[in-house]
């Protein structure tokens, strides 16, 4: 008990251990622990730069503040487009990672684009299909029912909800299109 | 190419993506073979990361052969079958030069505070991960590495990070001899650390969490004691009774930004993304470790403030050590170990579908179907 200087509670030996746990022992000294210690200037990393060549920027990059210039790699994934660019820009350009604006802003940023996406795959040759982008289409060769039920699992609590995130978006947009055109026909 | 796309929370497809080219002379692209998803991926699938821009591929866990190269590449030919380590890093910044791979300076340009990975939303640099048939790797003579001829893909594609993970948190956790270990979670990057901590010299190893086929595999791939929390009503006063009222000596947060146990801390996470992460294993680990102890923490966040119990941690005068893992420098010892028949990662690998399948995968990891613990995808 800790209330005393008593020992630390009881564990095999090392001999038990190492017979029945593969292994047990073998990082024992942290020298043979890759990481230990945390910062060494003696590994040999395979750069032939002090300092790497800058990849070329074709379009104006976005960057974090605390950055002092673009830096000489980055992806070029995805670059800023439409509303959800201008709010990720002002996100990059006025603050900081230290301010939640930065943060909430890109979390804005990231569900403006999201409702513009799908928004625009209605008009295209492949809409969104939540049922296929899901993945729910393979829950019959998942097991399914034994898989959540009687087993304990302590998100059974909440898992309800995914459906109406999933789905919620999508129905409550419906409605607001069939209320759309049902105003539009009474008018006339 | 064929490659898996974000279209929004709980959303992915296949499309067909225009090839990825070289954009820097140090750049190769890489025929993917074998990719894996990561329980991390599922915060993005789940919309829990900022700037996760539509039309992303995911996907930091793969392995393949070089079809290209750029004009500075040393290292490296086509042909060559290469193991890519998550982190994307230049190996000369001044976070490189000391071995923080995971903490590059010079390759993520949208954020000082994290590193460059595949895959992983533009907060991580922007970069169109591995979910794909083709993939840009960066810094080729840095990152990369060709797989051993006496190692298998299975374990070479766990070691990009799952397994690497896991085995550099048991590091984190600055693990004496007879140490009591515990561990929050029993995914791929858990059962690892787990695994990891008897080679360490622990001298008991306890895995917590809710499913019990997660806990079964617990068992008999990391050799630990295990006890779920749905059935237990207060994991704290369990670890202590375990420990004769200490607490352990170190305490491993391999769970991080979706973790159950407590609805209010999940909903407000992980469901209306008010946090940047539940940090439930987290504020469990500070409270069940002894005073004096260590907590390692390399389950992964959002950059969002996280309700997390530090005066507790700093009252009991806690060492609480983080980092994503800078996987290449854990690469030697870790193959010593596969050799040496220590460990065998491949095992953590449950399921196996094709890219055209992927998001059934997705869907199938994310509801935890089918004893689903990892899942290899085939491009």
């Amino acid at each position: 008990m800790p209330y005393t200087a008593g020992d630390h509670p009881h564990s095999p030996s090392a001999d038990r251990l190492r017979e029945t746990i593969p292994g047990w022992g073998a990082d024992l000294d942290p020298a043979d622990r890759p990481s230990v210690p945390k910062e060494r200037l003696d590994l040999e990393t395979g750069a032939h730069w002090d300092m790497p060549e800058r990849q070329p920027e074709t379009t104006p990059r976005e960057r974090s503040i605390e950055h002092r210039m673009l830096t000489p790699v980055f992806g070029t994934a995805q670059p800023l487009h439409g509303v959800s660019g201008v709010i990720r820009r002002y996100a990059y350009a006025r603050f900081s990672e230290g301010r939640a604006a930065h943060w909430l802003l890109l979390v804005a940023a990231d569900r403006v684009e999201a409702s513009g996406a799908h928004l625009r795959s209605l008009a295209s040759l492949r809409p969104d299909n939540p049922v296929t982008e899901t993945g729910v289409l393979g829950e019959g060769r998942r097991r399914p029912i034994s898989s959540r039920f009687g087993r304990g699992r302590a998100d059974l609590g909440h898992m309800w909800l995914d459906p109406i995130l999933v789905a919620g978006p999508w129905i409550v947009a419906a409605g607001v299109a069939v209320a759309v055109v049902r105003a539009v026909v009474r008018r006339r | 190419m064929k490659a898996m796309v974000y279209r929004g929370p709980y959303k992915i497809r296949v499309e067909d993506k225009p090839d990825p080219v070289i954009e820097h002379p140090n750049d190769a692209i890489v025929r993917v073979e074998l990719a894996s998803i990561c329980g991390s991926d599922l915060h993005l699938y789940h919309g829990m990361i900022p700037d996760t821009r539509i039309g992303h591929t995911f996907g930091h866990e793969f392995i393949g052969r070089v079809v290209e190269v750029g004009p500075s590449v040393q290292s490296l030919t086509p042909g060559d079958r290469v193991m890519v380590p998550f982190n994307i890093y230049c190996g000369s910044c001044y976070f490189c030069a000391r071995g923080l791979y995971s903490n590059c300076h010079n390759v993520n340009a949208n954020a000082t505070a994290v590193g460059g990975i595949y895959g992983y939303s533009h907060t991580a640099g922007g970069y169109d991960g591995g979910q794909a048939e083709l993939v840009r790797v960066p810094f080729a003579d840095v990152g990369p590495s060709v797989i051993p001829d006496d190692i298998s893909d299975e374990d070479a594609l766990m070691l990009t990070d799952a397994f690497t993970t896991g085995y550099f948190g048991a590091q984190l956790g600055e693990i004496s001899e007879g140490d009591t270990v515990a561990v929050f979670g029993a995914g791929p990057v858990g059962l690892s650390a787990a695994r990891s901590a008897w080679l360490m010299g622990a001298g008991r190893v306890i895995v917590i969490d809710h499913l019990d086929y997660r806990l079964e595999k617990a068992r008999s791939f990391s050799l630990a004691e295990t006890y779920s929390f749905a059935r237990h009503p207060d994991v704290v006063v369990l670890l202590k009774e375990l420990t004769n009222g200490l607490g352990t000596d170190v305490a491993i947060d391999a769970v991080g930004a979706e973790a159950d146990g407590n609805l209010t801390q999940h909903i407000t996470s992980a469901k209306l993304k008010l946090q940047g992460g539940s940090p439930i294993a987290l504020n469990w680990a500070i409270d069940s470790v002894r005073k004096g102890g260590t907590v390692s923490v390399m389950g992964a966040y959002g950059p969002l403030f996280s309700a997390v119990k530090f005066g507790d941690a700093m009252n009991k005068g806690l060492t609480i050590r983080t980092n994503q893992a800078p996987v290449k420098r854990q690469w030697p010892r870790l193959l010593e170990h596969i050799r040496a028949g220590r460990i065998a990662p491949r095992e953590l690998i449950t399921h196996r579908i094709p890219l055209d399948e992927i998001a059934e995968g997705y869907h199938m990891f994310s509801s935890k179907l089918d004893d689903c613990i990892k899942t290899v995808v085939e491009p």
